[in-house]
């Protein structure tokens, strides 16, 4: 009953399609923690003293630093450049002065700083002019709209953080069936999505209607959370307020975690995304919700991403909310605007409580990435219990929601047997925490998995980075051999040369005296000179003179004897 | 009888010249095993096996002439690369040859630096970059870290460093708090091989 063909989906009527929902294999029914924070309106957080913007907020390359200590710089002025296709660039979230560029303490699970702009805030937040304003999306072209996305430094703010016009730009050529809005936010205690549509809904629809124009899908639907009525009801009054959008709202039943691409996509189309590929690649795309309002900012008010919305939460700070938040302001700082942390709190994690990560200090900025900031209690989240043996009890497997076999992986991750984790297709693995969670054990199965992962990662490095040594040795020998070769073929040249020119030499010093004997002797011929005092000699003295003649004659033509 | 003999014997002949022009048509310029063994070695080319590179190391693997745990900057896993390509034991590195330590790089100090070039002429992977009376400077992403470039160094300005650990290469730890034997007591060989 779950499958679903493509023909099925296109000749469905249009109307009905998006009624009947599918369900993606396992998944759990979590208690949301969601109330906790949306009983208050999102704040604004204001402006930090400090502001820490560190080079890198999503997957991709490094940024470039475009500015230098001392720098002044307003509200929107972009900080630092992309580098390369999957890159953002990086941008001033309030006005102020550059006091420092080096490595500050940057949220990530292993703790390590990154190159950061240090920006002490002047409070006055002055946007930088701006040269140009943008005329109506309607007018211009999905490849200018596309470069002001990545100009304005719009990355996935779901969590990933990828950016966001290269999911936006692929395959110009292809068609795109269905636009998926992703409004739900499965995890628990996160609530920033849900606030965002009950706020500011027109924001996100707007931005829906541009991508619309970007991609030109035949459907598009906005999906949310069965129990976040408040966002729904927002959402279908802006919907019904805007003529022909085409944009369809549909309530998903709550599991986690339904909010994934991959698990959103099977339960509104019944259809699978294939291993190694992407949703664009069976003519879907899904775009975060917060992403979306970010699209409707950046091309509508010329606003790159500068904020977004974070819940702070957990039992960990006196007051639970939405903020409203610069990119770059420390955690502390967040904490503080939501009253300070509560006295029985015991851990700081970014992100959810299923796939998030314990951080070891609150001195870290709220990057683009940060969807929550969660201070839990120890009541509320117990401290990870030593992990007892696997027993085959299958029910990781049951409840993976990307339909692997997460004990084998674990086997395979554990004894170090990469290729084998590779097999069981430990990289469609979503990190979703499902297993780890439901594990009579407490075998922490995502940490083995993130493990494996990144050990691969560095040993597909490893291998690249040891053919270009092998390549360039090499090529190093190829052209010593080269210049080896080449300095004997000179040589020899050489000698050959030097040793013909010392013959033509030597030839020619033969011929000049061969020619002036030969004058000579023509000369005592044409003048008569014959020796003199030649009479009356002894037979001895004429051998003798007959002698030293021959012996002459003998000297100066050596060729003739 | 004589239709048999002839049978077989025809048989062999034609069998023969397949063989024999498959021998030519198919040959191989090198041996096959040397490519697998030169595939799983580091290409450091820092000849602390002996060999004059990695490549000759491999051959010497492949004749028969040189053992596998020869190879400090591959160390274990090397070992165990080529134990199980080769149906070999694996064995512990073999100290004569070094210890294995993690990925270093060279740097050049160049206030110190006097251009003589001599450096880049032991640079295996010409990973370094300089001229006569010019500041060198290493390239750090090609270095290998064979270190052949701090003998000829008239001046002593070349320096080992650690290769820095960064979130591009930074890889999850393994979970610390588990039971000791745990999982390998219960699928020991199994999930090894």
């Amino acid at each position: 009953m779950d499958q679903v063909t493509d023909t099925d989906l296109s000749d469905r009527n249009a109307a009905s399609r998006f009624e009947r929902l599918y369900r993606f294999h396992g998944g759990l029914v979590l208690p949301g923690h969601h109330e906790i924070s949306t009983s208050l309106p999102i704040k604004d957080a204001g402006v930090p003293p400090l502001l820490v913007i560190p080079l890198l907020q999503h997957i991709g390359e490094t940024a470039e630093y475009l500015v230098k200590e001392g720098d002044y710089v307003h509200k929107g002025q972009m900080i630092a450049a992309p580098r390369g296709n999957v890159s953002a660039p990086v941008h001033a979230s309030s006005s102020g002065t550059v006091i420092k560029l080096e490595e500050r303490p940057f949220p990530h699970p292993s703790g390590f700083s990154f190159p950061s702009v240090v920006i002490e805030t002047d409070g006055r937040d002055e946007w930088a002019e701006h040269a140009h304003t943008l005329p109506d999306y309607r007018q211009l072209s999905r490849v200018r709209l596309l470069d002001h996305i990545r100009a304005a430094g719009i990355v996935g703010l779901g969590g990933a953080g990828f950016p966001t016009q290269v999911k936006l730009s692929k395959g110009p050529g292809d068609r795109i069936d269905l636009l998926v809005i992703n409004g739900v936010e499965c995890e628990p205690y996160i609530s920033c999505d849900n606030m965002l549509l009950q706020e500011r809904s027109r924001e996100v629809l707007e931005g829906v209607r541009i991508l619309q124009h970007i991609l030109q899908p035949r459907d598009c639907v906005i999906a949310i959370e069965a129990d976040m009525q408040a966002a729904e009801a927002a959402l279908r009054a802006a919907v019904t307020g805007m003529a022909d959008t085409g944009i369809k709202v549909v309530c998903v039943p709550e599991r986690y975690p339904s909010g994934g691409e991959r698990q959103l996509i099977k339960v509104l189309t019944g259809r699978e995304v294939p291993s190694q590929s992407f949703p664009s690649d069976i003519g879907i795309i899904c775009q975060n919700v917060g992403t979306t309002a970010a699209v409707y900012r950046a091309v509508v008010e010329n606003r790159p991403l500068v904020s977004r919305i974070v819940t702070v939460t957990g039992a960990g700070v006196k007051q639970p909310r939405n903020l409203e938040i610069l990119i770059g302001t420390p955690f502390s700082y967040a904490v503080e605007a939501c009253g300070g942390y509560s006295d029985d709190i015991d851990r700081l994690l970014m992100g959810g409580p299923m796939m998030g990560f314990a951080v070891s200090t609150d001195e870290i900025p709220v990057i683009k990435a940060t969807n929550c900031i969660l201070a839990v209690t120890r009541e509320e989240m117990p401290p990870p219990v030593a992990a007892l043996p696997c027993i085959r009890c299958g029910k990781c497997t049951e409840v993976c929601p990307a339909d692997l076999l997460p004990q084998q992986l674990y086997w395979y991750a554990h004894s170090g047997n990469l290729d084998a984790a590779q097999d069981y297709s430990l990289f469609d693995c979503i990190e979703c925490g499902c297993c780890a969670y439901v594990c009579p054990s407490h075998i922490p199965l995502v940490q083995y998995y993130r493990h494996a992962k990144t050990e691969i990662w560095n040993a597909e490095k490893q291998k690249k980075a040891s053919d270009r040594a092998r390549e360039r040795h090499l090529s190093r020998q190829a052209r010593l051999e080269h210049i080896k070769r080449e300095r004997a073929e000179r040589l020899a040249r050489k000698k050959r040369a030097v040793s013909g020119k010392d013959g033509a030499r030597e030839a020619a010093k033969k011929a000049a005296i061969q020619a002036a004997l030969e004058r000579v002797r023509k000369k005592k011929e044409s003048e008569g000179i014959s020796q003199k005092n030649v009479d009356n000699l002894s037979a001895e003295q004429a051998e003798k003179i007959r002698e030293v003649d021959r012996r002459r004659q003998h000297k100066h033509s050596p060729g003739e004897h | 009888m004589l239709t048999a003999l002839l049978t077989l014997g025809a048989l062999a002949a034609l069998i023969g010249l397949v063989l024999g022009y498959a021998a030519i048509r198919f040959r191989l310029e090198s041996d096959p095993v040397v490519d697998q063994i030169d595939k799983l070695l580091p290409q450091t080319q820092c000849g602390q096996c002996t060999y004059p590179g990695c490549r000759p190391y491999a051959e010497a693997i492949a004749a028969g002439t040189a053992d596998i745990n020869q190879c400090p900057p591959g160390g274990e896993s090397t070992i165990q690369a080529l134990a199980d390509l080769l149906g070999r034991d694996p064995k512990p590195l073999n100290p004569e040859h070094g210890e294995h330590s993690e990925k270093t790089v060279v740097v050049i100090d160049e206030q110190v630096c006097i251009g003589c070039t001599l450096c880049i002429q032991a640079c295996p992977v010409d990973a370094i970059l300089g001229a006569p009376k010019q500041m060198h400077t290493v390239i750090a992403a090609e270095c290998t870290g064979c270190n052949l470039c701090i003998p000829p160094c008239p001046v002593e300005c070349i320096e080992i460093v650690l290769v820095r650990q960064t979130i591009a290469n930074w890889v999850w730890p393994l979970p610390q708090d588990e039971l000791p034997g745990k999982a390998g007591s219960a699928q020991p060989k199994a999930a090894a091989r």
